[in-house]
Protein backbone atom coordinates (compact mmCIF):
# COMPACT_ATOMS: atom_id res chain seq x y z
CA UNK A 1 0.00 0.00 0.00
CA UNK A 2 2.74 2.33 1.22
CA UNK A 3 4.51 1.68 -2.45
CA UNK A 4 1.02 2.37 -3.91
CA UNK A 5 0.92 5.97 -2.66
CA UNK A 6 4.53 6.34 -3.25
CA UNK A 7 3.88 5.89 -7.02
CA UNK A 8 1.05 8.50 -7.00
CA UNK A 9 2.44 11.28 -4.07
CA UNK A 10 6.13 12.81 -3.63
CA UNK A 11 6.84 14.24 -0.08
CA UNK A 12 9.72 16.78 -0.13
CA UNK A 13 10.83 17.65 3.56
CA UNK A 14 10.16 21.42 4.45
CA UNK A 15 11.44 21.11 8.07
CA UNK A 16 13.64 18.88 9.51
CA UNK A 17 13.58 18.35 13.26
CA UNK A 18 15.85 20.88 13.96
CA UNK A 19 14.87 23.64 12.24
CA UNK A 20 11.19 23.05 13.53
CA UNK A 21 12.79 23.26 17.03
CA UNK A 22 14.54 26.69 16.00
CA UNK A 23 11.80 27.88 14.57
CA UNK A 24 9.71 27.70 17.51
CA UNK A 25 12.35 28.95 19.93
CA UNK A 26 12.09 31.64 17.82
CA UNK A 27 8.43 32.00 17.47
CA UNK A 28 8.11 31.72 21.59
CA UNK A 29 11.10 34.30 21.79
CA UNK A 30 8.89 37.23 19.27
CA UNK A 31 5.39 36.13 21.69
CA UNK A 32 7.21 37.27 24.99
CA UNK A 33 8.78 40.10 22.88
CA UNK A 34 5.78 41.46 21.29
CA UNK A 35 3.63 41.03 24.71
CA UNK A 36 6.54 42.91 26.80
CA UNK A 37 6.62 40.06 28.92
CA UNK A 38 4.89 36.53 29.48
CA UNK A 39 2.52 38.20 31.93
CA UNK A 40 -1.43 37.94 31.31
CA UNK A 41 -0.28 35.30 28.20
CA UNK A 42 -2.57 32.46 27.50
CA UNK A 43 -1.40 29.69 24.57
CA UNK A 44 -4.50 27.87 22.82
CA UNK A 45 -3.40 25.25 20.60
CA UNK A 46 -5.51 24.14 18.24
CA UNK A 47 -6.92 20.51 17.97
CA UNK A 48 -4.86 18.91 17.22
CA UNK A 49 -1.53 19.55 15.83
CA UNK A 50 -1.78 22.78 17.31
CA UNK A 51 -1.70 21.13 20.34
CA UNK A 52 2.08 19.64 21.15
CA UNK A 53 3.23 22.80 19.37
CA UNK A 54 1.39 25.06 21.64
CA UNK A 55 2.85 23.04 24.32
CA UNK A 56 6.87 23.44 22.86
CA UNK A 57 6.43 27.27 22.87
CA UNK A 58 5.24 27.25 26.54
CA UNK A 59 7.89 24.71 27.69
CA UNK A 60 10.64 27.50 25.93
CA UNK A 61 8.80 30.53 27.48
CA UNK A 62 9.36 28.69 30.53
CA UNK A 63 12.76 27.98 30.25
CA UNK A 64 14.36 31.32 29.30
CA UNK A 65 11.52 33.78 30.95
CA UNK A 66 11.27 31.34 34.44
CA UNK A 67 7.85 32.05 34.68
CA UNK A 68 4.94 29.75 33.94
CA UNK A 69 2.57 31.05 31.14
CA UNK A 70 -0.86 28.76 31.32
CA UNK A 71 -1.31 26.43 27.81
CA UNK A 72 -4.70 24.82 27.11
CA UNK A 73 -6.18 23.34 24.06
CA UNK A 74 -9.08 24.02 21.91
CA UNK A 75 -11.21 21.97 19.72
CA UNK A 76 -13.17 24.12 17.12
CA UNK A 77 -15.23 21.03 15.48
CA UNK A 78 -18.30 22.64 16.87
CA UNK A 79 -17.67 25.87 15.42
CA UNK A 80 -16.70 24.77 12.02
CA UNK A 81 -18.55 26.24 8.70
CA UNK A 82 -18.11 22.51 7.04
CA UNK A 83 -19.34 20.80 10.27
CA UNK A 84 -21.72 18.73 8.55
CA UNK A 85 -20.06 18.39 4.88
CA UNK A 86 -18.15 15.08 5.29
CA UNK A 87 -18.36 12.30 7.24
CA UNK A 88 -19.02 12.37 11.21
CA UNK A 89 -16.43 14.49 12.67
CA UNK A 90 -15.20 13.04 16.41
CA UNK A 91 -14.74 16.08 18.58
CA UNK A 92 -11.73 16.53 20.85
CA UNK A 93 -11.20 17.45 24.14
CA UNK A 94 -11.34 21.45 25.49
CA UNK A 95 -9.42 22.30 28.44
CA UNK A 96 -8.88 26.22 28.80
CA UNK A 97 -7.68 27.76 31.94
CA UNK A 98 -10.96 28.95 33.58
CA UNK A 99 -10.60 32.58 32.93
CA UNK A 100 -9.55 33.78 29.88
CA UNK A 101 -11.40 37.14 30.32
CA UNK A 102 -8.38 39.62 30.13
CA UNK A 103 -6.30 37.54 28.97
CA UNK A 104 -3.57 37.71 25.85
CA UNK A 105 -4.61 35.01 24.29
CA UNK A 106 -2.02 32.87 21.70
CA UNK A 107 -3.55 31.03 19.41
CA UNK A 108 -1.50 27.79 18.06
CA UNK A 109 -2.09 25.99 14.73
CA UNK A 110 0.35 23.80 12.46
CA UNK A 111 -0.90 25.30 9.08
CA UNK A 112 -2.50 28.44 8.08
CA UNK A 113 -4.31 27.74 5.16
CA UNK A 114 -8.00 29.18 4.16
CA UNK A 115 -7.94 30.81 7.50
CA UNK A 116 -11.36 29.17 8.34
CA UNK A 117 -10.30 27.12 11.55
CA UNK A 118 -9.05 30.55 12.74
CA UNK A 119 -12.28 32.16 12.45
CA UNK A 120 -14.03 29.28 14.32
CA UNK A 121 -11.44 29.45 17.07
CA UNK A 122 -12.01 33.03 17.49
CA UNK A 123 -15.94 32.12 18.10
CA UNK A 124 -15.29 29.65 20.41
CA UNK A 125 -13.01 31.95 22.56
CA UNK A 126 -15.23 34.87 22.27
CA UNK A 127 -17.95 32.11 24.47
CA UNK A 128 -15.04 31.69 26.92
CA UNK A 129 -14.78 35.43 28.07
CA UNK A 130 -13.99 38.78 26.77
CA UNK A 131 -9.79 38.03 25.97
CA UNK A 132 -7.94 41.41 25.92
CA UNK A 133 -6.33 40.33 22.55
CA UNK A 134 -6.10 37.22 20.41
CA UNK A 135 -3.07 36.68 18.31
CA UNK A 136 -2.46 33.51 15.84
CA UNK A 137 0.95 31.62 15.78
CA UNK A 138 1.52 29.27 13.11
CA UNK A 139 4.05 26.99 12.10
CA UNK A 140 3.44 27.09 7.99
CA UNK A 141 1.14 29.43 6.29
CA UNK A 142 0.90 27.91 2.98
CA UNK A 143 -1.18 31.07 1.55
CA UNK A 144 -4.48 30.52 -0.53
CA UNK A 145 -6.63 32.62 2.49
CA UNK A 146 -10.53 32.79 2.17
CA UNK A 147 -11.09 35.32 4.96
CA UNK A 148 -9.41 38.36 6.25
CA UNK A 149 -7.46 36.90 8.65
CA UNK A 150 -3.24 36.66 9.33
CA UNK A 151 -0.85 35.27 10.84
CA UNK A 152 1.41 37.06 14.09
CA UNK A 153 3.69 34.68 14.52
CA UNK A 154 4.81 32.36 11.08
CA UNK A 155 7.21 29.12 11.38
CA UNK A 156 7.74 29.20 7.74
CA UNK A 157 5.95 31.17 5.07
CA UNK A 158 5.66 28.46 2.29
CA UNK A 159 4.03 29.40 -1.15
CA UNK A 160 2.42 26.20 -2.68
CA UNK A 161 -0.65 25.63 -4.74
CA UNK A 162 -3.81 23.95 -3.76
CA UNK A 163 -3.50 20.83 -5.28
CA UNK A 164 -0.50 20.07 -2.43
CA UNK A 165 -1.08 19.12 1.03
CA UNK A 166 1.02 20.32 3.74
CA UNK A 167 1.93 17.80 6.69
CA UNK A 168 3.17 18.83 9.93
CA UNK A 169 4.34 15.34 11.74
CA UNK A 170 4.97 15.67 15.57
CA UNK A 171 7.17 13.05 17.21
CA UNK A 172 4.20 12.61 19.98
CA UNK A 173 1.55 11.09 17.63
CA UNK A 174 3.14 10.76 14.49
CA UNK A 175 6.82 9.51 15.50
CA UNK A 176 9.19 12.07 14.00
CA UNK A 177 9.30 15.49 14.00
CA UNK A 178 9.16 16.90 10.72
CA UNK A 179 7.27 19.13 7.99
CA UNK A 180 6.68 17.82 4.56
CA UNK A 181 4.85 19.28 1.38
CA UNK A 182 3.21 16.54 -0.96
CA UNK A 183 1.97 16.88 -4.77
CA UNK A 184 -0.84 15.44 -5.38
CA UNK A 185 -2.40 14.18 -9.00
CA UNK A 186 -5.62 15.80 -8.59
CA UNK A 187 -7.25 13.03 -10.22
CA UNK A 188 -5.72 10.49 -8.40
CA UNK A 189 -6.49 12.16 -4.92
CA UNK A 190 -10.01 12.28 -6.14
CA UNK A 191 -9.97 8.77 -6.96
CA UNK A 192 -8.32 7.68 -3.49
CA UNK A 193 -11.54 9.18 -2.12
CA UNK A 194 -9.38 12.13 -0.51
CA UNK A 195 -10.48 15.30 -1.56
CA UNK A 196 -13.31 14.91 0.93
CA UNK A 197 -13.93 16.52 4.30
CA UNK B 1 -5.37 3.19 4.83
CA UNK B 2 -6.32 3.39 1.64
CA UNK B 3 -8.41 6.86 0.98
CA UNK B 4 -8.68 7.81 4.49
CA UNK B 5 -6.67 11.06 3.56
CA UNK B 6 -8.44 13.97 5.57
CA UNK B 7 -8.14 17.23 3.68
CA UNK B 8 -8.88 19.88 6.51
CA UNK B 9 -9.20 23.50 5.44
CA UNK B 10 -5.54 23.63 6.61
CA UNK B 11 -4.46 21.06 3.74
CA UNK B 12 -2.98 18.77 5.99
CA UNK B 13 -3.24 15.20 5.01
CA UNK B 14 -3.66 12.64 8.05
CA UNK B 15 -5.46 9.41 8.05
CA UNK B 16 -8.63 9.28 10.08
CA UNK B 17 -7.89 6.40 12.07
CA UNK B 18 -9.71 8.22 15.25
CA UNK B 19 -12.55 8.54 13.14
CA UNK B 20 -15.87 8.07 15.02
CA UNK B 21 -17.15 4.95 14.98
CA UNK B 22 -20.73 5.59 14.71
CA UNK B 23 -21.92 3.80 12.11
CA UNK B 24 -23.77 6.40 9.86
CA UNK B 25 -26.88 5.60 12.25
CA UNK B 26 -29.12 8.30 11.14
CA UNK B 27 -31.98 7.35 13.86
CA UNK B 28 -31.75 6.29 17.28
CA UNK B 29 -34.92 4.09 18.53
CA UNK B 30 -33.37 1.63 21.21
CA UNK B 31 -29.91 0.21 21.92
CA UNK B 32 -30.52 -3.03 21.13
CA UNK B 33 -28.20 -2.74 18.00
CA UNK B 34 -25.65 -0.40 19.64
CA UNK B 35 -21.87 -2.03 20.21
CA UNK B 36 -19.62 -1.34 23.57
CA UNK B 37 -18.01 0.81 20.66
CA UNK B 38 -20.70 2.93 19.64
CA UNK B 39 -21.70 3.34 22.87
CA UNK B 40 -18.35 4.72 24.05
CA UNK B 41 -18.43 7.17 21.07
CA UNK B 42 -21.57 8.88 22.35
CA UNK B 43 -19.85 8.94 25.79
CA UNK B 44 -16.98 10.36 24.99
CA UNK B 45 -19.15 13.24 22.56
CA UNK B 46 -21.13 13.32 25.72
CA UNK B 47 -18.00 14.45 27.50
CA UNK B 48 -17.16 17.49 25.33
CA UNK B 49 -21.03 18.23 25.17
CA UNK B 50 -21.06 18.58 29.33
CA UNK B 51 -17.74 20.85 29.04
CA UNK B 52 -19.75 23.21 26.47
CA UNK B 53 -22.26 23.03 29.00
CA UNK B 54 -19.80 24.03 31.91
CA UNK B 55 -19.30 27.49 29.94
CA UNK B 56 -20.04 30.68 30.54
CA UNK B 57 -22.10 30.84 27.17
CA UNK B 58 -23.36 27.29 27.30
CA UNK B 59 -23.65 27.43 23.66
CA UNK B 60 -22.28 26.33 20.05
CA UNK B 61 -23.63 27.32 16.77
CA UNK B 62 -23.34 23.67 15.35
CA UNK B 63 -26.93 23.24 14.61
CA UNK B 64 -27.91 26.50 13.74
CA UNK B 65 -30.60 26.85 11.27
CA UNK B 66 -31.78 23.80 11.87
CA UNK B 67 -34.78 22.70 13.61
CA UNK B 68 -35.57 20.04 16.36
CA UNK B 69 -39.57 19.19 16.78
CA UNK B 70 -40.01 17.36 19.94
CA UNK B 71 -43.60 15.46 19.14
CA UNK B 72 -44.72 14.39 22.34
CA UNK B 73 -47.70 12.24 22.73
CA UNK B 74 -47.40 11.30 26.15
CA UNK B 75 -47.00 14.12 29.20
CA UNK B 76 -43.22 14.76 29.94
CA UNK B 77 -41.31 17.15 31.52
CA UNK B 78 -37.77 16.17 32.39
CA UNK B 79 -37.38 14.17 28.75
CA UNK B 80 -38.50 17.24 26.56
CA UNK B 81 -36.96 20.17 28.54
CA UNK B 82 -33.62 17.91 28.49
CA UNK B 83 -34.56 17.78 24.40
CA UNK B 84 -34.84 21.03 24.09
CA UNK B 85 -32.00 22.79 26.16
CA UNK B 86 -29.54 20.24 24.51
CA UNK B 87 -31.06 21.11 20.89
CA UNK B 88 -30.96 24.59 21.73
CA UNK B 89 -27.61 24.31 23.05
CA UNK B 90 -26.57 23.23 19.84
CA UNK B 91 -27.94 26.27 18.59
CA UNK B 92 -31.31 24.75 17.02
CA UNK B 93 -34.28 25.87 16.73
CA UNK B 94 -36.82 24.21 19.04
CA UNK B 95 -40.59 23.82 18.29
CA UNK B 96 -42.57 21.51 20.94
CA UNK B 97 -45.78 19.80 19.34
CA UNK B 98 -47.94 17.86 22.31
CA UNK B 99 -51.02 15.81 21.31
CA UNK B 100 -53.48 17.49 23.61
CA UNK B 101 -54.09 20.87 21.69
CA UNK B 102 -52.53 20.34 18.28
CA UNK B 103 -54.71 18.55 15.29
CA UNK B 104 -54.15 15.05 16.59
CA UNK B 105 -57.23 15.68 18.71
CA UNK B 106 -58.98 16.46 15.48
CA UNK B 107 -58.37 13.34 13.97
CA UNK B 108 -55.03 13.89 12.11
CA UNK B 109 -53.21 10.50 11.86
CA UNK B 110 -49.40 9.85 13.01
CA UNK B 111 -47.98 9.54 9.67
CA UNK B 112 -49.72 12.81 8.24
CA UNK B 113 -48.81 14.92 11.45
CA UNK B 114 -45.30 13.76 11.02
CA UNK B 115 -45.45 14.63 7.01
CA UNK B 116 -46.75 17.68 8.03
CA UNK B 117 -44.16 18.89 10.23
CA UNK B 118 -41.67 17.31 7.62
CA UNK B 119 -42.98 19.97 5.03
CA UNK B 120 -43.19 22.69 7.45
CA UNK B 121 -39.25 22.45 7.72
CA UNK B 122 -38.17 19.99 10.31
CA UNK B 123 -34.52 18.98 10.22
CA UNK B 124 -34.89 16.20 13.94
CA UNK B 125 -38.33 14.32 14.96
CA UNK B 126 -37.86 13.82 18.89
CA UNK B 127 -41.18 11.14 19.38
CA UNK B 128 -42.57 9.92 22.48
CA UNK B 129 -45.88 7.93 21.64
CA UNK B 130 -47.70 5.79 24.37
CA UNK B 131 -47.47 2.95 21.51
CA UNK B 132 -44.38 0.85 21.51
CA UNK B 133 -43.13 1.05 18.02
CA UNK B 134 -44.99 3.95 16.72
CA UNK B 135 -40.87 5.78 15.89
CA UNK B 136 -40.18 2.72 14.10
CA UNK B 137 -43.34 3.39 12.11
CA UNK B 138 -42.19 7.17 11.52
CA UNK B 139 -38.57 6.89 11.07
CA UNK B 140 -39.40 4.23 7.80
CA UNK B 141 -41.22 6.96 6.22
CA UNK B 142 -38.94 10.05 7.02
CA UNK B 143 -35.76 11.11 5.39
CA UNK B 144 -34.32 13.28 8.56
CA UNK B 145 -33.06 11.84 11.33
CA UNK B 146 -35.74 10.12 14.28
CA UNK B 147 -34.62 10.25 18.16
CA UNK B 148 -37.07 7.96 20.26
CA UNK B 149 -37.82 9.73 23.65
CA UNK B 150 -39.85 6.37 24.55
CA UNK B 151 -42.38 4.43 23.24
CA UNK B 152 -44.84 2.57 24.89
CA UNK B 153 -43.25 -0.02 27.36
CA UNK B 154 -40.52 -0.63 24.81
CA UNK B 155 -37.96 1.84 24.77
CA UNK B 156 -36.34 4.70 26.19
CA UNK B 157 -32.88 4.61 24.71
CA UNK B 158 -31.29 8.33 25.66
CA UNK B 159 -32.44 7.46 29.35
CA UNK B 160 -30.92 4.09 28.98
CA UNK B 161 -27.62 6.42 27.60
CA UNK B 162 -27.69 8.86 30.06
CA UNK B 163 -27.87 5.81 33.41
CA UNK B 164 -25.03 3.92 31.44
CA UNK B 165 -22.95 7.44 31.32
CA UNK B 166 -23.59 8.47 34.68
CA UNK B 167 -22.38 4.82 35.81
CA UNK B 168 -19.53 5.25 34.10
CA UNK B 169 -18.44 8.88 35.24
CA UNK B 170 -19.57 7.56 38.84
CA UNK B 171 -17.12 4.40 38.58
CA UNK B 172 -15.02 4.55 35.66
CA UNK B 173 -15.46 1.88 33.90
CA UNK B 174 -19.06 -0.49 33.52
CA UNK B 175 -17.97 -3.94 32.99
CA UNK B 176 -18.24 -5.86 36.00
CA UNK B 177 -20.37 -3.96 38.22
CA UNK B 178 -23.78 -5.50 39.65
CA UNK B 179 -26.50 -3.05 38.78
CA UNK B 180 -29.90 -4.39 39.97
CA UNK B 181 -33.06 -2.77 38.82
CA UNK B 182 -36.01 -3.02 40.77
CA UNK B 183 -40.09 -3.10 40.06
CA UNK B 184 -42.37 -2.86 37.04
CA UNK B 185 -40.18 -3.94 34.44
CA UNK B 186 -42.92 -5.33 32.99
CA UNK B 187 -43.92 -1.73 31.89
CA UNK B 188 -40.88 -0.13 32.03
CA UNK B 189 -39.14 0.88 28.95
CA UNK B 190 -36.43 2.23 31.04
CA UNK B 191 -35.32 -1.22 32.35
CA UNK B 192 -35.66 -2.61 28.54
CA UNK B 193 -33.17 -0.13 27.06
CA UNK B 194 -30.60 0.02 29.96
CA UNK B 195 -30.57 -4.47 30.00
CA UNK B 196 -29.31 -3.70 26.40
CA UNK B 197 -27.36 -1.06 26.97
CA UNK B 198 -25.87 -2.16 29.96
CA UNK B 199 -25.40 -5.75 29.37
CA UNK B 200 -23.80 -4.44 25.78
CA UNK B 201 -20.96 -2.62 28.21
CA UNK B 202 -20.27 -6.06 30.48
CA UNK B 203 -22.21 -5.17 33.66
CA UNK B 204 -24.02 -7.92 35.58
CA UNK B 205 -27.70 -6.99 35.63
CA UNK B 206 -30.54 -8.24 38.10
CA UNK B 207 -34.15 -7.59 37.62
CA UNK B 208 -36.28 -7.38 40.69
CA UNK B 209 -39.93 -7.18 41.35
CA UNK B 210 -43.23 -9.25 41.73
CA UNK B 211 -43.69 -11.67 39.73
CA UNK B 212 -46.37 -10.30 37.81
CA UNK B 213 -44.66 -7.02 37.22
CA UNK B 214 -41.77 -9.29 35.36
CA UNK B 215 -41.91 -9.86 31.53
CA UNK B 216 -43.59 -13.44 30.94
CA UNK B 217 -40.60 -14.22 29.70
CA UNK B 218 -38.48 -13.71 32.68
CA UNK B 219 -40.69 -15.96 34.65
CA UNK B 220 -39.67 -18.86 32.09
CA UNK B 221 -36.62 -20.70 33.01
CA UNK B 222 -35.64 -18.17 35.47
CA UNK B 223 -35.10 -15.30 32.79
CA UNK B 224 -33.48 -17.86 30.09
CA UNK B 225 -35.67 -16.55 27.25
CA UNK B 226 -35.18 -13.27 27.60
CA UNK B 227 -33.23 -11.46 25.40
CA UNK B 228 -30.61 -10.15 27.62
CA UNK B 229 -28.31 -12.46 29.82
CA UNK B 230 -30.03 -10.62 32.81
CA UNK B 231 -30.48 -12.44 36.28
CA UNK B 232 -33.88 -12.67 38.10
CA UNK B 233 -34.94 -12.53 41.48
CA UNK B 234 -38.25 -11.93 43.30
CA UNK B 235 -36.72 -11.05 46.80
CA UNK B 236 -35.25 -7.95 46.77
CA UNK B 237 -33.36 -8.31 50.18
CA UNK B 238 -31.26 -11.26 48.38
CA UNK B 239 -30.78 -9.52 45.23
CA UNK B 240 -29.95 -6.11 46.70
CA UNK B 241 -26.42 -7.86 48.64
CA UNK B 242 -23.46 -6.14 47.02
CA UNK B 243 -24.95 -4.88 44.05
CA UNK B 244 -22.86 -1.46 42.88
CA UNK B 245 -25.79 0.53 41.67
CA UNK B 246 -29.71 0.08 42.99
CA UNK B 247 -31.89 1.34 40.49
CA UNK B 248 -35.99 1.35 41.57
CA UNK B 249 -38.69 1.87 38.58
CA UNK B 250 -42.06 4.04 38.74
CA UNK B 251 -44.44 2.44 39.57
CA UNK B 252 -46.63 3.60 37.10
CA UNK B 253 -50.36 3.43 37.96
CA UNK B 254 -51.28 5.00 34.67
CA UNK B 255 -49.88 1.33 33.28
CA UNK B 256 -51.50 -1.31 35.84
CA UNK B 257 -53.88 -2.60 33.68
CA UNK B 258 -56.21 -5.20 35.23
CA UNK B 259 -55.02 -4.72 38.69
CA UNK B 260 -51.59 -5.97 38.77
CA UNK B 261 -50.62 -4.53 41.87
CA UNK B 262 -52.50 -4.96 45.00
CA UNK B 263 -51.74 -2.25 46.56
CA UNK B 264 -48.85 0.65 47.58
CA UNK B 265 -48.57 -0.09 51.19
CA UNK B 266 -47.81 -4.00 50.10
CA UNK B 267 -45.51 -3.01 47.05
CA UNK B 268 -43.42 -0.27 49.24
CA UNK B 269 -43.02 -2.97 51.83
CA UNK B 270 -41.85 -5.47 49.82
CA UNK B 271 -39.40 -3.40 47.35
CA UNK B 272 -39.15 -0.16 48.27
CA UNK B 273 -35.70 1.14 48.81
CA UNK B 274 -35.15 2.22 52.20
CA UNK B 275 -31.71 3.03 54.12
CA UNK B 276 -31.90 0.11 56.08
CA UNK B 277 -32.32 -1.92 52.55
CA UNK B 278 -29.26 0.12 50.59
CA UNK B 279 -27.00 -1.04 53.98
CA UNK B 280 -26.95 -4.50 52.03
CA UNK B 281 -25.42 -3.07 49.32
CA UNK B 282 -22.01 -2.48 48.77
CA UNK B 283 -20.70 0.51 49.98
CA UNK B 284 -19.71 2.11 47.65
CA UNK B 285 -23.47 1.92 45.65
CA UNK B 286 -25.16 4.48 44.25
CA UNK B 287 -28.80 4.40 43.99
CA UNK B 288 -30.23 5.93 39.96
CA UNK B 289 -33.57 6.62 39.39
CA UNK B 290 -35.42 7.67 36.17
CA UNK B 291 -37.66 9.74 37.63
CA UNK B 292 -40.41 11.06 38.44
CA UNK B 293 -40.40 9.46 42.06
CA UNK B 294 -42.98 8.11 44.43
CA UNK B 295 -41.57 8.77 47.22
CA UNK B 296 -42.52 6.94 50.20
CA UNK B 297 -43.21 4.16 47.29
CA UNK B 298 -40.63 2.33 45.12
CA UNK B 299 -38.32 4.67 46.97
CA UNK B 300 -37.58 6.78 50.72
CA UNK B 301 -37.33 10.22 50.54
CA UNK B 302 -34.24 9.98 53.04
CA UNK B 303 -32.70 7.25 49.67
CA UNK B 304 -33.85 9.67 47.26
CA UNK B 305 -32.02 12.70 48.66
CA UNK B 306 -29.02 11.01 50.41
CA UNK B 307 -25.73 10.96 49.85
CA UNK B 308 -25.38 7.96 47.97
CA UNK B 309 -27.90 9.37 45.49
CA UNK B 310 -26.76 10.50 41.40
CA UNK B 311 -30.64 10.99 40.66
CA UNK B 312 -29.57 14.58 40.01
CA UNK B 313 -26.64 13.71 38.31
CA UNK B 314 -28.45 11.67 35.96
CA UNK B 315 -31.15 14.85 34.93
CA UNK B 316 -27.83 17.06 34.15
CA UNK B 317 -25.92 14.36 32.42
CA UNK B 318 -29.21 13.63 30.66
CA UNK B 319 -29.11 17.49 28.85
CA UNK B 320 -25.38 16.57 27.51
CA UNK B 321 -26.19 12.67 26.49
CA UNK B 322 -29.00 14.27 23.87
CA UNK B 323 -26.72 16.94 23.07
CA UNK B 324 -24.21 14.05 21.82
CA UNK B 325 -26.86 11.73 20.30
CA UNK B 326 -28.40 15.34 18.01
CA UNK B 327 -25.33 15.77 16.77
CA UNK B 328 -24.38 12.23 16.22
CA UNK B 329 -27.79 11.57 14.14
CA UNK B 330 -27.63 14.93 12.49
CA UNK B 331 -24.10 14.37 11.12
CA UNK B 332 -24.59 11.13 10.02
CA UNK B 333 -27.58 12.19 7.96
CA UNK B 334 -25.68 14.62 6.52
CA UNK B 335 -22.91 11.91 6.03
CA UNK B 336 -25.48 10.02 3.91
CA UNK B 337 -26.42 12.90 2.11
CA UNK B 338 -23.40 13.67 1.15
CA UNK B 339 -22.43 10.76 -1.08
CA UNK B 340 -20.61 8.99 1.55
CA UNK B 341 -20.55 5.43 1.36
CA UNK B 342 -21.19 4.53 4.67
CA UNK B 343 -25.19 3.44 4.38
CA UNK B 344 -27.34 4.48 7.02
CA UNK B 345 -28.59 2.26 8.73
CA UNK B 346 -32.00 1.53 8.16
CA UNK B 347 -34.79 1.33 10.55
CA UNK B 348 -35.07 -1.85 12.16
CA UNK B 349 -38.19 -4.12 12.79
CA UNK B 350 -39.83 -4.48 16.28
CA UNK B 351 -40.32 -7.82 15.57
CA UNK B 352 -39.25 -10.66 17.68
CA UNK B 353 -37.63 -7.08 19.89
CA UNK B 354 -40.64 -6.89 22.42
CA UNK B 355 -40.16 -9.51 25.47
CA UNK B 356 -44.21 -9.03 26.91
Amino acid sequence: MRKFFCALMTDRIILDADQMRRAISRMAHEIVERNSGPQGLVLVGLCTRGVPLAQRIHEAIVSFEGADVPCGQLDVTLYRDDLFSGRVREIHETLLPTNISDAKVVLVDDVLFTGRTIRAAMDAVMDYGRARSIELAVLVDRGHRELPIRADYVGKNLPTSRQEVVEVRVIETDGSDEVVIRRTEDAAFKGLGGAEQ
Amino acid sequence: MIGAVDRGDTGRSHSVEAAVPWVGRGHVLDLDDFSHQELESVFNTADRMREILARPVPRVPSLRGRSVVNLFYEPSTRTRVSFELAAKSLGADVVNVSASGSSVEKGETLLDTVRTLRALGANVLVVRHKESGAPYTIAKQMDIPVVNAGDGTHAHPTQALLDAYTIRDHFGCIEGLRVLIVGDIAHSRVARSDAWGLTALGADVVFCGPPNLLPATALKDDGECMPWPVRVDFDLDHAIENVDVVMPLRVQLERQEGNRLASLREYARDFGITRARLARAASRAIVMHPGPMNEGVEIDADVAHGGQSVVQQQVTNGVAIRMAVLYLVVAAAAQNSNGHKTPLVPAPGLSGKVPV
